[in-house]
């Protein structure tokens, strides 16, 4: 196994006068999980799309378990498409077996595992049931399915939390923790914010077809001063000095970046001022402060639109 | 190329199951019965009126007593039993008799009815002789008024095809073979056109271009198609034969094509997949551009106009073996099967065959590969600017 599952370079990818990737570099490690989190319409599914060899990008270069050819790996790589798209006539247990079949497991093993598969998921009696007399929720958990039957050292997942409900969301978590803990590389797109905090290793940030942030979520959080919650007893007096030039009143609470000098410096002065320091709380800036940091005002305020329409559906 | 293959086989297997075991297929096989039907009805009431117009003559060479006497014999059977079911007789007076099928006009003869009332002969075709034998046989023994001992007995004398009227007979063979190539092909071609409907309307295509070559999927739809449509014409002959066996008791003779009944009929199959494949391959190609039906039904009509104009090409081109517009027809991919079907009619020789097919096979796969590229530059808005869209057809998959 490559020490990188997929490293890219560079990625452009040009639709008419808009350039949907603007120069994409994303280094993905061998078995960890990478979410790449974004708007709708920054440029997500297509770096996906890049990466997997559906399309081929404009310029720059990209490595998939250690091939630029992608589709020399595709037996090695699950791909679940943001767009769920499953024969209507096909029985549940087939579908998964032919999405194997597609990826290099014979047919009749694929029959075999998707039984199995959809036993352990609660999905027994579907088996032989046709796609279209399934539920939504019960087709996505055979398309699903039918990405990890051939048992992928890779799995792509675009946007998979969409459209499923809480305790789903919930069951796919699960199963992309246990995919991870077997050793395979899990990459997946997502606008939520939380999805990525909780799953992801390492994450990118994308906007406006850039990547302006990779790296752990921790790394992102970092790129935030940490904020600093005062609560005085005085309203004023000469300890106001002491107080960083973005802090902010709020009643007898102030809210301030901490200094790059530390906690310390300012305490002493705080007390020294007699400012009365009732209460003082350090907190870390979330995921979302580091987005909107990051990525921008605008970009945030997509995204948050974009978990709210999902949330609403 | 072997995972390719592999890939194509995938989704041909899936593609044949869900068109075969589909309840739509079997609407699909009844869809030729009634016109099938209602054409044999028609076939053999005109066949009836062919028979009752153009009534079987036969040249008469015997001394002027007999001759008289047979045509005496012949119109009183003729009143008997009705003149369409007594063959017609014109004296010809001649010092060789099977000169009578050879010559000018008189080639309209099914054969010659010669000899001596005593000792009758009859020359024709072999399987003439079998057709008219008995009829004639009850002609001489009512023309020998019962004078004779033993009934009468025709020696036969069989005479293959003049030079003529076997080519002439082959030409037939072209035609019909032709025709019904053509009609094969445009009946069943222009399905291709909403193929890849279904994976587009239902996403499935992205699955299948992450997993799989473009080419594969092009390669296994077409494959599946053609499978179905040879399914189809299988189930259709296998009717057709048994209604023509019972309504008209026995096959209808076809001359014999020049490269004999089996590699005709061999030839017949590998061109008719090469036709289907050749237009099938287009029709994919242009209906993967569509993403609704409707956009495929509006594009359904250039599509059968393009295989009218390859089918008048090839038709032209049946009477003019050897000619530069055969020769065009022949080596124009998509007229090049019914061409050459043609060609095996008339002309000996495996040869050529071969080599069509093999530059027909070239052209199928030119064709996918340059329809997946199609797909993949407008469809999958996959355009790569580093290579033109020529150069990307010998590139990989």
């Amino acid at each position: 196994m490559t020490a990188n599952a997929i490293e890219a370079h560079g990625l452009v990818k040009i639709f008419g006068r808009q350039r949907a990737v603007d120069g994409v570099d994303l280094t993905v490690p061998a078995g960890s999980i990478f979410g790449i989190l974004g708007p709708n319409g920054a440029g997500k599914t297509t770096t996906l799309r890049m990466l997997l060899g559906i399309v081929d990008p404009d310029e720059g270069t990209r490595t998939l378990l250690g091939t630029d050819h992608p589709l020399d790996v595709a037996r090695r790589v699950g791909y679940l498409p943001e767009e769920r798209g499953l024969y209507p006539s096909m029985k549940a247990y087939d579908a998964i077996a032919f999405m194997g079949a597609l990826r290099g497991l014979p047919l009749a093993e694929g029959r075999k595992r998707g039984r199995a598969m959809l036993e352990e998921h609660g999905l027994g009696k579907a088996a032989d049931k046709e796609v279209r007399t399934l539920s939504k929720g019960m087709a996505q958990t055979v398309q699903l399915l039918g990405t990890l039957v051939h048992d992928p050292e890779l799995i792509v997942l675009d946007e998979p939390f969409s459209g499923l409900d809480a305790l789903n969301q919930a069951k796919l978590e699960r199963l992309i923790r246990a995919q991870a803990d077997r050793g395979v590389t899990v990459i997946f797109s997502t606008h939520v914010i939380a999805h990525a905090e909780r799953l992801c290793e390492r994450i990118a940030i994308i906007a406006n077809g850039k990547v302006p942030f990779t790296g752990s979520v921790s790394d992102a959080r970092d790129r935030l001063r940490p904020q600093v919650r005062l609560e005085t007893r005085a309203l004023d007096g000469p300890w106001r000095a002491a107080l960083p030039a973005d802090a902010a009143p709020e009643g007898h609470f102030w809210h301030f970046t901490l200094p790059e000098t530390g906690v310390e410096p300012l305490l002493r002065a705080l007390i020294e001022g007699e400012a009365g320091i009732q209460s003082l709380s350090i907190e870390r800036p979330g995921l979302h402060d580091a987005f909107v940091a990051i990525a921008g005002a605008d970009a945030a305020r997509q995204l948050e639109a974009d978990q709210q329409e999902a949330a609403d559906a | 190329m072997p995972e390719l293959l592999r890939a194509a086989w995938v989704i041909a297997r899936r593609d044949f199951a869900a068109i075969i075991f589909s309840k739509a297929f079997f609407f699909f096989l009844l869809g030729p019965v009634f016109p099938l039907a209602i054409g044999i009805a028609a076939g053999s009431i005109g066949g009836q009126v062919a028979r009752d117009i153009d009534q079987p003559s036969f040249a008469l060479v015997m001394s002027a007593g007999e001759t008289q006497a047979v045509l005496k014999a012949r119109a009183a059977l003729a009143q008997q039993l009705g003149e369409s079911r007594v063959p017609m007789l014109a004296a010809v007076e001649t010092d060789d008799p099977q000169s009578a099928l050879d010559s000018g006009n008189d080639s309209r003869f099914l054969g010659v009815l010669t000899g001596s009332l005593a000792k009758p002969q009859l020359i024709g075709t072999e399987s003439e002789i079998m057709r008219w034998k008995g009829p004639l046989e009850l002609l001489v023994e009512r023309a020998r008024a019962g004078g004779a001992a033993a009934p009468a007995t025709l020696e036969t004398r069989t005479v293959a095809q003049s030079a003529g009227s076997q080519e002439q007979g082959r030409l037939v063979t072209a035609q019909v073979g032709q025709a019904l190539l053509v009609l094969l092909t445009m009946l069943l071609a222009g399905m291709v056109l909403s193929n890849l409907v279904e994976e587009k309307t239902n996403k499935i295509i992205e699955i299948l271009a992450a997993a799989v070559p473009i080419d594969a999927i092009f390669l296994g739809k077409l494959f599946a198609m053609l499978g179905m449509a040879l399914i189809g014409i299988a189930c259709w002959t296998a009717l057709a034969l048994g209604a023509i066996l019972i309504a008209a008791n026995g096959l209808p003779a076809l001359p014999t094509p020049a490269t004999g009944w089996p590699l005709f009929l061999a030839l017949g199959v590998g061109y008719f997949a090469m036709a289907y494949l050749l237009l099938g391959s287009l029709f994919l190609g242009i209906g993967a551009m569509a993403s609704t039906v409707r956009e495929v039904q509006t594009l359904s009509m250039p599509a059968t106009m393009g295989q009218l104009l390859f089918f008048f090409l090839a038709s032209y081109s049946v009477t003019r073996l050897g000619e530069p517009i055969e020769l065009v027809a022949v080596a124009f991919p998509f007229s090049s099967p019914f061409a050459m079907l043609a060609r095996a009619a008339q002309q000996d020789g495996l040869w050529q065959h071969l080599l069509a097919l093999g530059w027909q096979a070239f052209w199928v796969l030119l064709l996918i590969r340059f329809g997946a590229k199609l797909f993949r530059r407008n469809v999958l808005k996959s355009g790569s600017g580093k290579r033109g869209l020529i150069a990307g057809l010998f590139a990989r998959p």
